[in-house]
């Protein structure tokens, strides 16, 4: 099986240790992953602000890094969600087609390719809460939102689970989006830092000492936020976790 | 081009493409038990309304205290004389001083506590809606599973005016606080009497 | 017991009533018989954090977007305002959360949810495809039913009927239910210009003609109001004393003080829910019973009904209904379901079918779908956003989610940014109860309006700039290459702007020591002499 990984530009530049975090991981199951080294970006920030003629030369540049591989696996449900609904700026042949459909999140990799049953290296022995990204939640089916009636599944959380000693907390509002929202963090930075202030809030609440999400993006905005607001919560990628860190 | 003509004309040429057939919409199980009594007095108690048993011989001994506290009683059902003839009311206006209105429910929804009401039952419509408080007359009978059936009877289609109430007049626009009487009745009693 | 009931129980263990400062002894309406609390019709299910009665100074009511002619509403602006009165955008926060609570209990207490919401979507696909035909049948079934119909190209079109109507009966006051149609038409504007007087009967709507403020929610118009301001405008309109804010008295106040409008009007006016095809019905959904007293007190009675309001069948109100007020509130129907179908004995009923941009959004691909829309405010209640922002922000007759959506239709210019007033974060989707897709909705009217060039300059010249920049991998690398330079490139791809308006609410990151890409190329590369 030969993986191509993803590492989402602003991964690469503010979370080097998550990128590296999925490669181990990935390669703990043994298999053959590569890192296209021209890589840059799904073309996620253009598209999202309407302007996908300015993000085809960057959908193109994907499709040609990642073209020929059994999977695509990133540490965003944000990007995967970009490749697979929205990557349409450019013509879809058949190559482009392929590579959407073969994009995989880590999580849903994990839980629905690799089917993967123990961590027995990890260990997190720390109350935590999960913070599920919206594109990763509703986009591409991470678990059940709040507002379905259907019963309840999260591919996470069963993830999350298999690690020793972690516990998770209950959130007074599971599924509220974060705030961070793209371009919409620096566009309207005052209802977006709100909605930060409000989730770390209910994060703290919820007695967690950590915030795990399989999305940096967020983790990022509402790092930001607590640190702000000086509350003492640690934020951490659930790649990290599952690749054993110590935290 | 009338307005008319220029809608209509734009709908047809802004027809969406694609095939969009009714579906068929199956007959929901309801979500009631057996005993509809019992739950159409649980629903209807939750959203604010009251059920009353009659007890004894007298079907309105539990609004007797009520009754006879009023001034102007309007019925339109014959097992209670009011001392205000709806038949004879000129405006509907005339009934803002009715204190307590009696009028017969079609039939009652147990899903959600509703009544029904056209304008046969109600005489004058607004007496529903003027009184300060509402005196329901519903046959135990008469009580339908869903609303799902409620919409397959024919009173709909039939009357002029078709209402179901499901307890009084109620808002709760100012900070969440929840107000009976609005604009409308202050309250709703259903007595549980079988038609005559 | 069934699982329906679920939706019906006191939840919480909270179990006092109001809140304390507003609570009064033997209050009977926010209590069951059996010592539940009642949270029926828009009710809260537990006290909300209200703004204290003691508090020194009264923290002023936060006004909505400001509108200057056809530019871009800047509900950035307008929404950072209403975030600065905290107590506000608490209350505000917390009530339509509540809501979205109430609804889910409602939702999740019927299995046959799901199925119920698709079934919506596809009657209402079906009607807006066939809807010339629907609404010739629905003026036949109206005409044999004895009412006068009317038909509307737009707004002003509807307003200049329904004054003829007016000016035929020598009718010079109107009461009226909460309309959503009415308020696009601007039509209390255009009465009050012509001698018309309009009372509306809604207690939220008439808090918000009082105010002289347009609606801020579809359902709960003066919901960004606390009880302090509507004391405040109760004492400033209708005489009320100032110093009492309690809620009941409010109520009470507005109640008698509307009651001589409604019995002495001339004429009663309604909006629509629903109109039935099959009979030509007019169905609408309050808790108040004001629609009922419109159109059945005064002898001249009007129903304006937006042509997308058509279903085919009576049959079908038995999933619209079942959908509308367990969307909307939580609770499972609206206390007064009301059918208009003909005139009482010596009255006139007109009804009035206004088009009003609807004809021409059928032909919108991408977003026909949108005339699905219930009003049902759901998608209001669930977004973050709007609970943060308040629905005056957006300045647009239709705010949070399906505003985003439909306002660009009535002005493209005007109403140009509020698509981007959202995280896209999907949520208001999944609680549509006729299933539009309305996040993705708000994706493709960011693309329509970057390409026919209604974003700022500014904006749009950053996103070439990022897109030029991520295309080119050299390009990329020599932005981020070392890795102190990672913090100046943070505007060009994680902030996109000059003026840093990441780090003024918010930390920022720290630029680690090196990048993923360094990092590779060095502990990766050189084992395997594979070259960059």
């Amino acid at each position: 099986m030969r993986v191509g990984l993803f590492v989402p530009c602003y991964v690469d530049a503010f979370e080097p240790e998550v990128g590296i975090a999925t490669l181990e991981l990935l390669e703990r199951f043994g298999l053959d992953v590569s890192y296209p080294f021209d890589q840059t970006c799904c073309g996620q920030p253009m598209t999202n602000t309407g302007c996908h003629a300015e993000a085809a030369a960057t959908e193109a540049l994907f499709v040609k890094n990642f073209t020929g591989f059994d999977y695509v696996v990133a540490p965003s449900g944000s990007c995967v969600h970009q490749v697979r609904e929205h990557l349409t700026a450019i013509p879809q042949t058949p190559e482009v087609k392929a590579v959407r459909e073969r994009t995989f999140e880590l999580v849903e990799f994990l839980h629905d390719v690799l089917k993967v049953e123990a961590f027995p290296w990890a260990s997190f022995p720390h109350r935590v809460a999960y913070h599920a990204n919206c594109n990763a939640l509703r986009g591409i089916g991470h678990a059940r939102p709040s507002e379905i009636q259907k019963p309840f599944f999260s591919k996470p959380l069963d993830i999350l689970r298999k690690v020793e000693g972690i516990e998770i907390v209950d959130l007074a509002r599971p599924d509220e989006c974060c705030g961070f929202g793209g371009t919409f963090s620096v566009f309207e930075p005052a209802v977006s830092a709100k909605m930060g202030y409000d989730k770390v809030a209910d994060q703290s609440r919820a007695g967690a000492a950590y915030v795990v999400s399989a999305d940096s993006s967020c983790l990022m905005h509402q790092k930001g936020c607590a640190e702000r607001l000086g509350m003492p919560l640690k934020f951490i990628h659930i790649a990290q976790v599952l690749n054993g860190a110590a935290a | 081009m009338s307005a008319r003509e220029a809608i209509l004309a734009t709908l047809r040429a802004n027809r969406p493409a694609g095939a969009h057939p009714l579906p068929e919409v199956p007959l929901f199980t309801p979500l009631v038990g057996p005993d509809l009594v019992a739950e159409f007095g649980e629903r209807l108690k939750r959203m604010g309304g009251r059920v009353a048993d009659a007890d004894g011989g007298d079907p309105f001994g539990p609004v007797r205290e009520r009754l006879q506290g009023a001034r102007v009683v309007a019925s339109a059902v014959p097992e209670y004389a009011g001392n205000r003839d709806l038949a004879s009311v000129m405006q509907p206006g005339d009934l803002a001083d009715v204190d307590v209105a009696i009028v017969r429910a079609v039939f009652g929804i147990a899903e959600t506590g509703s009544v029904l009401f056209t304008e046969r039952q109600l005489v004058v419509n607004a007496v529903a809606y003027l009184a300060q408080h509402l005196v329901v007359l519903l046959d135990p009978a008469d009580i339908l599973p869903n609303v799902q059936a409620a919409y397959l009877r024919p009173e709909f289609g039939q009357s002029a005016y078709a209402v179901l109430h499901t307890g009084p007049s109620a808002t709760a626009d100012i900070e969440g606080v929840l107000i009976h009487g609005a604009q409308g009745v202050r309250s709703l009693t259903v007595l549980l009497v079988p038609r005559p | 017991m069934s699982s329906a009931s679920d939706e019906l129980r006191p939840r919480g263990a909270e179990e006092r009533l109001v809140n304390p400062e507003v609570a009064k002894a033997g209050d009977e309406s926010e209590r069951g018989q059996d010592g539940g609390r009642l949270a029926h019709a828009e009710g809260a299910s537990r006290p909300l954090s209200a703004e204290p009665a003691a508090r020194r100074e009264r923290e002023p009511q936060p006004r909505g977007a400001k509108i200057r002619g056809d530019r871009p509403i800047d509900q950035a602006e307008a929404a950072e305002r209403f975030l600065a009165a905290p107590l506000h955008q608490k209350a505000h926060d917390e009530r339509l959360w509540d809501l979205r609570k109430k609804r889910d209990a409602a939702a999740h207490g019927i299995p046959e949810w799901e199925e119920l919401r698709e079934l919506a979507s596809q009657i209402k696909a079906h009607t807006l495809s066939n809807l010339d035909t629907y609404l010739e049948q629905f003026e036949a079934a109206a005409k044999a039913n004895g009412v006068h119909v009317h038909w509307a190209a737009d707004g002003a079109e509807h307003n200049r009927i329904v004054h003829a109507i007016m000016r035929d009966h020598g009718a010079r006051t109107l009461i009226k239910s909460k309309s959503m149609l009415t308020e696009e038409c601007g039509f209390r504007h255009y009465m009050a210009g012509v001698g018309i007087e309009i009372i509306e009967t809604d207690l939220g709507e008439r808090i918000q003609q009082l105010d002289a403020e347009e609606p801020s929610h579809i359902v709960v118009p003066a919901v960004h109001k606390t009880r302090l301001d509507v004391a405040e405008v109760f004492a400033r309109t209708l005489g009320t004393d100032p110093d009492n804010d309690d809620v009941h008295y409010l109520a009470e106040s507005q109640r008698e003080t509307t009651r001589p409008h409604i019995l002495s009007a001339d004429a009663g006016m309604t909006g629509c829910n629903f109109a039935v095809a099959e009979t030509g019905s007019v169905v609408t959904c309050t808790n108040e019973g004001n629609a009922d007293l419109s159109g059945n007190v005064p002898k001249l009675q009007i129903h304006s009904i937006g042509i997308e309001k058509l279903i085919p069948r009576i049959e079908y109100l038995g999933v619209f209904i079942r959908l509308l007020s367990r969307s909307a509130l939580g609770s499972p129907i609206t206390q007064y379901t009301s059918h208009f179908r003909g005139p009482r004995a010596g009255t006139e009923m007109h009804m009035v079918l206004v088009d009003n941009g609807r004809s021409a959004r059928l032909g919108m691909e991408e977003f026909w779908t949108s005339l699905k829309c219930i009003r049902c405010a759901a998608c209001m209640n669930t977004c973050p956003v709007y609970r943060r922002s308040g629905g005056l922000s957006y300045g647009a007759t239709y705010a949070g989610p399906i505003g985003l959506i439909i306002d660009p239709t009535y002005n493209k210019r005007k109403y140009s940014t509020l698509p981007f007033s959202s995280t896209m974060n999907g949520s208001c989707t999944n609680v549509c109860p006729v299933k539009i897709n309305i996040h993705e909705q708000i994706f493709a009217w960011r693309k329509v309006l970057a390409e026919e060039h209604y974003i700022p300059a500014l904006k749009q010249g950053m996103m070439k700039a990022a897109g030029a920049v991520l295309a080119r991998p050299a390009a990329y690398r020599a932005a981020i290459g070392a890795a102190d330079s990672a913090l100046k490139v943070l505007p060009r791809f994680a902030v996109y702007n000059p003026l840093n308006t990441w780090g003024k609410k918010r930390e920022m990151p720290e630029a680690p020591r090196e990048t993923f890409h360094a990092w590779y190329k060095r502990e990766r590369l050189k084992k395997t002499g594979q070259d960059a």
